[in-house]
């Protein structure tokens, strides 16, 4: 298992990448972390005969808060993230998501650009990006755009991104008072690729009802998986045990579409994910209950 | 045309200069140029841990690496671990604690670990089985392993 040959670039601007991709076209990937391109190529099912290895460029790890939120350059480490204390206080889904994103040795190397650019929809930061509405930076030579996660992620390993884009900067914005949080998966051993996850966001209004509800799966379709109709039960409503029980059957049953492969049947998963919605809306209730 | 590059990377402190073909992998790298064959190679594609080493003191895969990119960084494999005459604790401790069979998957683990057992000092069972989870051990059930690093750790921090 070897690659196929490529020229190796290691610009040290993001001017030189977007000149290289510019070039190169479709000939060309970009090298982050390569912890999902490096064993595609050792498998060949991607031969690039460029890389535009995006390593040596300085500034692309920032973490920063800009306004309502924070922003995070496109090369900022997995553990990087894991560590990081304004994650901690200004995205606690995300700091709580990083350690469940593969091994130790995996995340010292994978980067949150790298992982999005890749748009895996068992990628754990495919469907927080999404439940918390992110915005991305993608520049290419003539500019560059925002683009929000609901309209970055199109397909199975799809995103916006053209061959000339490179994705520079993520932006999460806070949530609203009196929002809470969680996120839950199944994987056969920790830090493996979840059989199914789901990321949940609920926001209460002073009367204690449910002013918006956001559940995002992984591993549940060819993207992230957003379960529009359980929301629509949950808002304006009481969170109720029951209500939670009939908004976890309804995406559960109705919604999500996950595979069949060697480690899990599509039952078992929806069964999973029945399970999973319950205790992350449960938790994500009593954590915007707390005022968090 | 064979496209080379140059490589100049300080492995276990020695310095090494080696002009390759970009697409040698790190863990091929190691092997084949430098002839440093502790570090083994399993699955190359990052789910086995065998070819762990430290990249400026962080475990990493060196299966998922390109040779050119460690140019100007610090490599440590099992071999710079320790010497014979004086391996190093946790070593010691595999070796009192029988925690290896066949070895296959030995140096991975060590280089796993050391980094690990640095920051955490103590760490549970659980925390054990935690920080291995990405390396595979065909041989030992694992349970030799954890008593090794328990071992280790009560050694160093008694
Ligand atoms: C054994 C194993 C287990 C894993 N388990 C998990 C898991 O449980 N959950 C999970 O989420 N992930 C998992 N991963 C994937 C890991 O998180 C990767 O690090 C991540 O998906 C890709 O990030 P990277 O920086 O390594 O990107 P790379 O591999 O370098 O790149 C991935 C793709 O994105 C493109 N790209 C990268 N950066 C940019 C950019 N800035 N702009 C435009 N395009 C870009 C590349 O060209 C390539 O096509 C696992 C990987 C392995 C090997
Ligand atoms: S050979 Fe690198 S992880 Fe298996
Ligand atoms: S000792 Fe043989 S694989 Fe671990």
């Amino acid at each position: 298992m070897k690659p196929a040959p490529f020229e190796y670039y290691a610009p040290t601007s993001v001017s030189e990448v977007l000149e290289l991709l510019n070039e190169h076209g479709y000939d060309a990937k970009i090298l982050a972390g390569g912890q999902s391109l490096i064993p595609m190529m050792n498998f060949r099912l991607v031969q690039p005969a460029v890389l535009v290895d995006i390593n040596k460029i300085p500034n692309l790890s920032y973490i920063k808060t800009h306004e309502n939120g924070i922003r995070l350059g496109a090369m900022v480490r997995h553990t990087q993230a894991e560590r990081d204390s304004l994650i901690k206080e200004r995205v606690p889904l995300l700091h709580e998501t990083m350690p469940q994103i593969a091994t130790i040795q995996i995340r010292n190397r994978g980067t949150i650009g790298g992982s999005l650019a890749h748009a895996d929809a068992s990628a754990e930061l495919v469907a927080v990006t999404t439940a918390l509405e992110a915005r991305f930076k993608i520049q290419n030579l003539e500019g560059e755009r925002w683009v929000p996660a609901s309209e970055f992620f199109v397909g199975l390993l799809m995103t916006s991104l053209e061959p000339e884009d490179m994705l520079v900067e993520i932006e999460i914005p806070d949530l609203p008072a009196r929002s809470g949080w969680s996120l839950k998966e199944v994987a056969r051993r920790p830090h493996d690729f979840a059989l199914i996850g789901v990321a949940a966001v609920l926001t209460l209004d002073k009367k204690d009802r449910c002013q918006s509800a956001k559940l995002v799966y992984l591993s549940a379709g060819d993207g992230p998986l957003v379960a529009e109709e359980a929301a629509v039960l949950l808002q304006g409503q009481k969170i109720s045990e029951d209500l939670i029980i009939a908004a976890a059957e309804k995406a559960a049953t109705e919604e999500i579409d996950p595979g069949n492969d060697i480690h899990a049947t599509a039952d078992f998963r929806r069964h999973l994910a029945n399970v999973l919605t319950r205790r992350a809306l449960a938790e994500a209730y009593q954590r915007a209950k707390g005022g968090k | 045309m064979e496209n080379t590059i140059t490589v100049s990377v300080t492995v276990n402190g020695t310095p090494y200069q080696r002009s390759v073909d970009p697409r040698t992998l790190l863990s091929d790298f190691l092997r084949n140029d430098l002839e440093l064959t502790g570090t083994h190679v399993g699955c190359e594609h990052g789910v086995c841990g065998a070819c762990t080493v430290l990249l400026d003191g962080e475990a990493v895969r060196s299966c998922l690496l390109f040779a050119p990119q460690v140019d100007g960084h610090e490599i440590i494999t099992v071999e710079g671990l320790g010497t014979l005459d004086n391996l190093h604790p946790l070593q010691e401790a595999f070796r009192e604690a029988h925690a290896l069979q066949c070895g296959f998957c030995t140096p991975g683990i060590l280089t796993t670990l050391v980094p690990y057992l640095e920051e955490n000092p103590n760490p549970t069972e659980e925390e054990i089985r935690e920080a291995i989870s990405g390396n595979l051990c065909r041989c030992t059930g694992y349970q030799h392993i954890i008593d090794a690093v328990k071992l280790a750790a009560e050694k160093t921090d008694p």
